[in-house]
């Protein structure tokens, strides 16, 4: 079977650096498998403006297929674009028409400053993960297989939970550029499970503090997150996460 | 900092201040919306639902006085985290789209609270800061005939309840109370309590706008 071949008019968001003012440039691509992954439909571009003699796009990408988190842009208003609980490089081209015009933009949030291009600085989902600190387990030999008891529907709950990639197109999608499904998601994982339970209070503590110090928005309940997400975290853990923070807030040993 | 300042000071802590206080606003509704539902009884009934509210005395004068620092510690606090959201995001983007998470009641959040808060301040002005030489029920029969007043309140009351559609559930999902198990429950109310209370104060005012006898 002969492989479909679309055209696209591309919108690109170039932006030389931080503080450098970026703008949407216009792009025509001709010959397009529907085959391709979105992010090989955007090295056809950067192949071409090689070529042309002009600067590539930049944009973030490792695995290519799903696992890596490393990935991620809004196309046409959508984190990660239109198909539901896809990352940017696993979403392909069959989703698009043929002539479709596609606005391409980075992650946009005050605490996702653009690098360059289509690449934003997300270190600081990472300064909220270190902020949540260590859990306790021994050390030394292998321990016994079920020697801590985990009913299997917590487990399953908590896998769902560790499904998150830290992308950040939650922070991207919601309307307030807040950080709460992913803060959730990272307090779920270890909040339903025995290896989190001695340090449970202050890890929501200091993960909400970091969270708050990044400098993301405050969540409205907007439901956007749970949308993009492409590991379909559920704002069930949000709920968990508020859960969390207030039972920390009032019982917690910790001395403020 | 002590814990308390801490807690509320974050960005959860301001949550659960708006899920709380709209909760008692919520509750003020209510009981707001079972008494005016007296209008539908007539003038008689409506006289001594008001009559025994204003009996209450020094109990009326405190509620009063509670009523107003809950709505001004919602408004103050929503103010701030309106605020805080836009500096959230420094660049806009330029294709705004929703995946599906918005409903219209969530998306217009602050813009249907100043709508509130300025319906309150004409309804305070129509009925409360007004001459009292005359019994609440002309006032409120005078009032209610005008269209332009029914236009008003309609405006506001609308407002009112697209903001309820979306702050009721938001105030259990902003406690942490969400479980598969009462979610549906939860989502039923919030459409019911929603439509009751926008349906009740609707219907009083088209009823006075056509039958302003009703409180003769
Ligand atoms: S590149 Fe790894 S998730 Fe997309």
């Amino acid at each position: 079977m002969a492989a479909k071949i679309i055209s696209l008019n591309l919108k690109v968001w170039r932006q030389n650096g931080p503080d450098k003012k970026g703008a949407l440039e216009n792009y025509r691509l001709e010959n397009i498998s529907i085959d391709m992954s979105f992010l090989e439909m955007i090295d056809v571009l950067n192949e071409k403006l090689t070529v042309e003699g002009k600067e590539p796009v930049a944009f973030d990408h490792d695995c290519r297929e799903g696992i890596c988190g490393m990935c991620g842009a809004v196309v046409d208003g959508i984190a990660h674009g239109p198909e539901k609980e896809t990352t940017l490089c696993q979403l392909h081209m069959r989703h698009f028409q043929d002539g479709q015009t596609l606005t391409i933009e980075p992650f946009r949030a005050k605490a996702f400053p653009v690098i360059k291009d289509l690449v934003v600085d997300r270190s600081s989902l990472d300064i909220i993960i270190q902020a949540g600190g260590f859990i306790s387990v021994n050390t030394g030999s292998a321990p016994d297989a079920n020697g801590i008891p985990v009913p299997q529907h917590k487990a399953e709950q908590a896998m769902d939970a560790a499904a998150c990639i830290g992308c950040g197109a939650c922070v991207a999608a919601c309307p307030n550029a807040a950080a709460m499904l992913f803060v959730s998601a990272k307090i779920s994982q270890l909040a339903l499970l025995p290896q989190g339970a001695p340090e449970r209070e202050k890890r929501a503590l200091s993960m909400v503090q970091a969270m708050d110090k990044e400098g993301f928005g405050n969540c409205t309940n907007e439901r956007e997150c749970e949308a993009v997400c492409p590991k379909g975290i559920s704002i069930r853990n949000i709920a968990r996460l508020n859960r969390e923070f207030l039972r920390a807030s009032l019982l917690s040993d910790e001395q403020g | 900092m002590s814990w308390f300042t801490q807690t509320i000071k974050s960005s959860l802590g301001k949550k659960y201040i708006m899920s709380l206080t709209g909760l008692m606003l919520g509750g003020f509704l209510l009981v707001h919306a079972a008494g005016n539902s007296s209008i539908f009884f007539g003038r008689a009934a409506f006289l001594s639902y008001a009559g025994h509210l204003h009996g209450l005395g020094f109990l009326l004068h405190a509620a009063e006085l509670l009523l107003l620092a809950i709505f001004l510690v919602h408004i103050l606090t929503g103010t701030i985290l309106f605020l805080g959201n836009l500096g959230a995001r420094s660049s806009r983007y330029a294709v705004h789209n929703s995946a599906g998470g918005r409903s219209w009641g969530s998306a217009t959040m602050p813009y249907t609270g100043m709508v509130i808060f300025c319906f309150i301040l004409i309804h305070l002005f129509n009925f409360h800061f007004t001459d009292h030489s005359r019994t609440i029920a002309d006032i409120v029969a005078e009032v209610l005939a005008r269209p332009f007043y029914t236009f008003i309140y309609i405006v506001g009351l609308s407002g009112l309840g697209l903001h309820v559609s979306h702050g009721f559930w938001s105030m259990f999902q902003s406690l942490g109370i969400s479980h598969p198990k009462y979610d549906r429950v939860i989502r039923a109310c919030a459409w019911l309590v929603c439509g009751l209370i926008t349906a009740v104060f609707i219907l009083i005012v088209l009823l006075l706008l056509v039958n302003s006898n009703i409180l003769v």
